[in-house]
């Protein structure tokens, strides 16, 4: 089923910048320019590109905070923007970098409001959030006031938080940020929990590309205010023409490592480091390397994505 | 159809989500008690010595034109409890280009609740109470005077309702320029704050195309002048029409009605530009 439509979506702003004195130019930038979508029910889609891509204007967008300028938009069949109201019962809204939890009460205190603003019916609301609390780990914090949890916590309290109203889709802006990779790795498995076991639609923009690589089976690369990417993680590879790196430590300092189908970019000291493509077997080199040098460790760094997507805007 | 009857349940449910909303942040308040009772009872001795030096005033001048010490009382009382019951209910609203800079509204927008009742309630804080409470004894001194009469009850319970509604719009039009303009806080508390100001004192103390402009333009003459001349047995001084003593009522439903429009349109303009 279709939850998010979005067809030859565009949203113009108009600057208006003081040029010498008191003259002014009025300038139209087009933030996001013909962005045609479609996601359905149970994806979990990345959303990503550059600061300044069109990212959350067109997450605004999607959830009624900013009215379209042109082109058609459709989230759970509703008119975001017309009907903000009715569509904020049916989303989940995650600010990374800003919690929406009261301060100075306890999380339990936060969760209270909105069962009642959202009007969760209470047997389904201590559902859910027995659920939650049990699978985000948060027993011992429910009576802890939130400006007393690291942000870690918080940002687990704040998942909470827009999930207790059973959302068909969840928008998570930079989930995160500023996270420890313990937390951000039992976060990612929660999401990922979230997803298989109620269906619940994940659209998230981040800039950590261990996020999608970890969640997201379709990625959508916006730049310019227009998708220059749409598909599958793995696409996303092999467009960018990507490469493995190959990083061999040996016994003993010698010059630059040659062998068939890898190139050696970087000699420091005994460390080197040979590039080969993404889509080759490293099995070969490996090979080839340990059978010509005393090899005293080995590690294989995957190719880098950020790296990829600049490469994709580049050729854009 | 469908549309206008999920409006008005909406309208109907805001008075609920505003005590919800609001509760939380009287619980927060109090997790800081200290700092709570220090500025609940700060803001009551502010507002009482702004009182106390117009009384000293009287000691050297008998009456303030024409008018005096309880009379006045009447007039400060009155306009008092309307700007303090309206700046305890719209709490946050003069803020409004805070919220726009920092993305607080972005939030609320995305909640089920309506916009207004969410910024009016955001920080809610029940220390204004002291203030409301001063001009309650302030009115209630002036209103010690008065000869009574039941038309004289009900008329001044029509003035406070009315004072109230009228600097709640106050607040909430003067509030909307941020829309367009964040920073114009200052320039709206010259109207709101000034304009409580301005009612504290008889009218007579200003030239007549002041009491003109408060009549016509930004009619907070509504809020306490004219209904007080009733309930004082007062001719009106400006020899205004003598049923504008009853007018406050109309008054208020109309500024109530810019005010919803000003917020309509602002809001609409926040979320068709973005800024």
């Amino acid at each position: 089923m279709t939850l998010i439509d979005v067809h030859d979506l565009t949203r113009t702003f108009v600057v208006r910048k003081r040029t010498n004195g008191l003259a002014r130019t009025r300038t139209e930038v087009r933030a996001v320019h013909d962005l045609s979508f479609i996601v359905e029910t149970g994806e979990m889609v990345g959303y990503i590109g550059p600061n300044g891509a069109g990212k959350s204007t067109t997450i605004k967008m999607l959830t009624g905070i900013l009215v379209p300028t042109a082109g058609h938009l459709r989230v759970a069949g509703l008119e975001p923007s017309r009907q903000r109201t009715e569509l904020a019962r049916r989303i989940g809204v995650v600010f990374g970098q800003r919690t929406t939890l009261w301060w100075d009460l306890p999380l339990r205190d936060s969760f209270e409001l909105l069962q009642k603003i959202y009007r969760v019916e209470p047997a389904r609301h201590r559902r859910n959030l027995e659920e939650y609390v049990e699978l985000l780990d948060l027993g011992d914090l429910l009576d802890t006031p939130v400006r007393q949890l690291s942000l870690g916590q918080r940002m687990r309290g704040d998942i909470t938080a827009a999930l207790l109203h059973d959302p068909e889709i969840l928008y998570l802006d930079e989930p995160t940020i500023g996270l420890d990779v313990v937390s951000k790795g039992r976060l990612r498995e929660f999401l990922r929990t979230l997803n298989a076991e109620r269906g619940t639609t994940l659209m998230l923009t981040t800039h950590d590309l261990q996020d999608i690589e970890a969640l997201c089976d379709r990625v959508i690369v916006i730049d310019h205010g227009t998708a220059v990417f749409d598909g599958p993680l793995e696409g996303l590879h092999r467009r960018g023409e990507s490469r493995r790196t190959l990083v061999v430590d040996l016994v003993d300092e010698a010059p630059p490592i040659e062998v068939a189908g890898a190139e050696t970019h970087r000699v420091d000291g005994p460390r080197q480091w040979l590039s080969f493509p993404a889509g080759e077997s490293a099995a070969p080199i490996v090979s080839a390397v340990a059978a010509t040098y005393a090899v005293a460790d080995l590690s294989i760094q995957e190719p880098d994505i950020e790296d990829v997507i600049r490469e994709i805007y580049a050729g854009a | 159809m469908a549309e206008t009857s999920t409006r008005l349940a909406g309208v109907r449910q805001a008075p609920r989500e505003y005590v919800w909303i609001a509760r939380m942040w009287v619980r927060s308040s109090l997790a800081y008690p200290t700092s709570f009772w220090i500025l609940t009872v700060s803001s009551a001795l502010i507002t009482l010595l702004d009182f106390v030096g117009l009384a000293l005033m009287f000691h050297t001048v008998p009456a303030l034109g024409g008018f005096s010490l309880q009379e006045i009382a009447l007039l400060y009382g009155a306009s008092g409890i309307g700007i303090g019951v309206a700046d305890l209910v719209i709490g946050s609203v003069e803020q409004i280009g805070a919220y726009v800079r920092t993305g607080g509204l972005d939030s609320m927008l995305t909640r089920p609740v309506p916009l207004l009742v969410q910024v009016c309630a955001d920080r809610f804080a029940i220390r204004r109470l002291g203030r409301i409470s001063q001009a309650v004894v302030v009115f209630v001194y002036g209103a010690w005077w008065v000869d009574w009469t039941p038309a004289k009850v009900g008329l001044a319970v029509l003035m406070l309702v009315s004072a109230c509604l009228i600097f709640f719009s106050l607040f909430v039009t003067f509030s909307c320029i941020q829309f367009w303009t964040l920073d114009s806080t200052e320039f709206a508390n010259a109207f709101t704050y000034g304009g409580n100001t301005m009612t504290q004192y008889p009218m007579t103390i200003f030239p007549r195309e002041v009491l003109k402009g408060l009549t016509f333009l930004l009619p907070i003459a509504f809020v306490n002048w004219y209904p007080c001349l009733y309930l004082l047995d007062r001719p009106d001084p400006f020899g205004m029409p003598s049923w504008f003593a009853v007018l406050s009522p109309l008054v208020a439903v109309l500024t109530v009605a810019v005010a919803g429009l000003a917020w309509r349109t602002g809001v609409r303009h926040y979320t068709s530009t973005g800024s």
